[in-house]
């Protein structure tokens, strides 16, 4: 796959049609790959990658690229269109100076998996058939390709490419997962059960805005919790109050934009299930307001943007589910 | 529901009255002379819709132990479609809420319009009642703003 | 050398832990360590290092440095300092322990940091002595060897047991209290395990990474670099690099009005963000690219240009494993030492 993309990245920017490619380019190790802006042929050839580690979803440099002169050309997976579905709807990107080629997705390998297993001195890794072979400074160590599952493709939720220019491979479908199992194991809890897993979870919290700086749907100028004359910034949580407070208003002010790309929780150095946050809200707007998969289109109202005179009252969510 | 078992608990409630119908529906309850709790701290904004979901949970952070939103009826916003923004927003707000283990009740939407003093005084008592029963807001408190 | 067989350790907690808090690292449930107190049944993580960096404990992520009350037209200044009692960390890497000195250099300058100070004069260190690096260690790099850290006391394993060597009067002091279940031990086994260590850390994929190209002298050369608008594209702007490192020291201060009163903190600040150095006239590094610039050339110039050429990265490595889009200080000293 990573030939063909090459190749093709090349022809563009041979003919002229692109200037640029965004795409990912290695480092250090086989793992650390970093999303990158190629501009020449060699540049190409000397760095990009495409593999099963390049879980980066590249979609949010668009807002800054393509505001540049001259069109760029970017690599997406089906989960990424999406992101760029939504971020062209809300017109933080150019669609006129890009050029999309979709590209199969995942599933993708989180290497802090294979570290959390105990193997370290990480050198080489290589998928042989469904298991992984990783080489080390200590010898060679193996693990199942599936137990190395990236959190944001266990559950995949389309193969589709919602949009692009051209593709490479093929095109695949929208896949019926069962990503709210999760949400329904909490909802189901009781209410004390519930308050002590997200105290748990968010007071790992150290307030790094990962989470947020790489949310292809937290595209504003300034943030709230940046903003000093608003008296809510806080750079670091003095009080749970205020771990709580980020990530309630943060999950708010993408719901019904969250395409589920899965990146927060993929970014948190503190390993804390944030998606478990924007899926409760897809989830309850499934149910309350019909299904709507933000970033499929780009003309239909967004859920909260959106109302009917029947509506239920809010009222209801006091009287579902477990106490 | 927890129960609370201060009798002597006061709590603090925030109430956002829209300025067109349930800030109208407080005055009203007052020139009638009906008596609600002096708990309810009312908050007046233009709209319900202006209340986005950060001052909800400020009101907490700042000490309330109850919030509460009014607006007028759906249907009669005076900007046509307000309120109805408004209840998609709380209701999303307050699922998540009860998501993260924040106790239900403790918020609240009511739609009392300008005519309707009766019902603000009732809705007034059944909230306070409903959070002195549920009592102090521990979960969603900042420990800073504890009055000492 | 003192030692005690490695079933036996808990015994050491169990009478450290008698009279002052110890700290040690433990797993979670991720896999991820991080230190925590130190409670019967606690097991020492066999990890490599923590998630985060061990300043926390000199320096913490936000800390209340004093309140204000109102009344009437009176302010009261209500000190809020705490007497920290003593305690003991263990388990800290040859990294972390070098990290430590680098505060100090901040911190204990005149003028001393008194919140600093009183925590760091009740803190004794209990070092360990790394026996498995990782590919992102580097520590090489900047002098520290991984096998013989620093630290009021040492501990080192030859995998059967733990030898403890005290370098400070802190660190005899707690030798001495738990001389009692340490017993005289061979170390030949443990060289033959320092020496293995060695060999590893000669050949770490890093293990070449030169700070020849860096220091107070590279200045103008390194601040006019090209390289800065290239290396810098990726960057989130997110505060993970620092926030994870052991030796960011940058912080600010925050007035907190809790409605009946006013509580000033202190908390992380990180290069990285927009506000960062924030005063009156504005912003003085308005794009990521100058963000970015900071955070390295503070490490690899201001820093070492202040205090005798040394450098503020340990090479703990800790940033190249938690950068979202892994942009690194390893990159970047890379990229600019190609002319």
């Amino acid at each position: 796959m990573q030939e063909a993309i090459i190749k093709r990245a090349k022809e563009l920017l041979a003919d002229g049609s692109v200037n640029r490619v965004i795409g990912w380019k290695k480092g250090e190790f086989v793992y650390d790959i970093t999303p990158a802006v190629f501009e020449t042929a060699e540049e190409i050839d000397a760095d990009f990658v495409y593999n099963e580690l390049t879980s980066a979803n590249v979609s949010k440099y668009l807002v800054k690229e393509t505001k540049k002169d001259g069109k760029v050309l970017v690599f997406l997976k089906p989960c990424d269109t999406y992101s760029f579905n939504q971020l062209t709807k809300e017109h933080r990107i150019n669609r006129e100076n890009v050029y999309v080629i979709g590209i199969p997705g995942g599933p993708k390998l989180d290497v802090e998996k294979i570290k959390a297993k105990g193997i370290t001195g990480i050198l080489n890794i290589t998928n042989d058939n469904g298991t992984l072979k990783i080489e080390t400074l200590y010898g060679e160590e193996t693990m199942p390709f599936a137990d190395a599952v990236s959190t944001k493709c266990e559950n995949c939720k389309s193969k589709k490419h919602v949009v692009f220019d051209e593709l490479i491979g093929e095109d695949g479908d929208i896949t019926d997962t069962n990503r709210f199992e999760m949400v329904e194991k909490l909802e189901n809890m009781t209410s004390q059960e519930r308050f002590d897993f997200w105290r748990d979870q968010l007071s790992k919290c150290i307030r790094c805005n990962a989470c947020r700086n790489i949310c292809p749907a937290c595209t504003c100028e300034k943030c709230v919790f940046d903003n000093p004359d608003l008296g809510t910034d806080n750079k670091a949580a003095a009080d749970s109050f205020e771990e709580n407070m980020f990530h309630i208003i943060r999950a708010f002010h993408v719901a019904g934009r969250c395409t589920d790309c899965g990146e927060c929780s993929r970014v948190c150095p503190q390993n804390i299930p944030l998606h478990l946050l924007n899926r409760k809200f897809i989830k309850d707007i499934n149910s309350l307001y019909g299904e709507y998969q933000a970033g499929e289109d780009t003309t239909s109202r967004a859920p909260l943007t959106d109302y009917t005179f029947d509506d239920c009252e809010a009222s209801i969510v006091h009287e579902r589910g477990a106490e | 529901m927890q129960v609370n078992e201060n009798k002597d608990f006061e709590p603090v409630i925030v109430a956002f009255c829209c300025n067109w119908c349930s800030y109208a529906g407080a005055d009203l309850s007052g020139t009638n002379r009906l008596n609600y709790p002096t708990n309810v701290k009312i908050i007046r904004v233009p709209c319900s819709c202006r209340v986005n979901p950060m001052f909800i949970l400020r009101a907490f952070q700042r000490g309330a132990d109850g919030v509460i939103m009014c607006g007028c009826h759906p249907g009669d916003c005076h900007y046509t479609s307000g309120n109805y923004f408004a209840r998609r927003r709380m209701t999303l707000l307050f699922s998540m809420l009860d998501y993260l283990g924040i106790e239900r009740n403790r918020t609240r939407v009511e739609w009392v319009s300008a005519a309707e003093g009766a019902k603000f005084a009732e809705t007034m008592e059944s909230f306070t009642a409903d959070i002195k029963k549920l009592g102090p807001n521990r979960r969603l408190e900042d420990l800073r703003c504890r009055k000492q | 050398m003192l030692k005690i067989s490695k079933d036996r350790i808990t015994e050491i907690f169990n009478t450290v832990a008698e009279s002052k808090s110890l700290y040690l690292p433990v797993n979670r449930e991720d896999g991820q360590a991080e230190f925590k107190k130190y409670e019967n049944g606690m097991v020492l993580s066999e990890n490599l290092n923590t998630l985060r960096s061990a300043k926390d404990f000199f320096f913490p992520q936000t800390e209340n440095l004093v309140d204000f009350k109102m009344e009437g037209k009176n302010i009261e200044v209500i000190d809020v300092r705490e007497e920290c009692e003593d305690f003991v960390i263990f388990g800290v890497r040859a990294c972390d322990a070098r990290s430590f000195t680098i505060l100090d250099k901040v911190f204990l300058a005149d003028p001393v940091d008194s919140y600093y100070k009183n925590r760091r004069d009740h803190g004794t260190i209990v070092t360990m002595a790394c026996t498995r690096p990782s590919e992102t260690c580097f520590c090489g790099s900047f002098g520290i060897d991984a096998t013989e850290p620093e630290g009021d006391a040492v501990c080192y394993t030859d995998g059967s047991s733990y030898f403890f060597k005290a370098n400070t009067e802190k660190g005899e002091a707690f030798i001495n209290s738990v001389s009692s279940l340490l017993e005289d031990g061979d170390t030949a086994e443990l060289e033959k395990v320092q020496a293995k260590t060695k060999e590893i850390l000669a050949k770490l994929p890093l293990s070449n990474l030169s700070t020849d190209s860096f220091g107070g002298e590279k200045l103008n050369e390194l601040f006019k670099s090209e390289k800065w608008a290239e290396l810098s594209e990726a960057c989130l702007g997110c505060g993970t690099c620092t926030f994870v490192c052991p030796t960011c020291q940058c912080y600010d201060i925050k007035d907190f009005n809790t409605g009946n009163g006013i509580k000033r903190f202190r908390c992380w600040d990180s290069c990285m963000y927009s506000d960062f150095t924030k005063m009156a006239h504005g912003n003085p590094r308005l794009s990521q690219v100058e963000r970015f610039r900071q955070r390295f050339m503070h490490k690899l110039v201001y820093f070492p240009a202040n205090n005798n050429g040394e450098f503020g990265c340990v090479g703990c490595g800790r940033c190249l494993s938690r950068c979202p889009v892994s942009m690194n200080i390893v990159k970047v000293m890379k990229a600019l030492e190609e002319k």
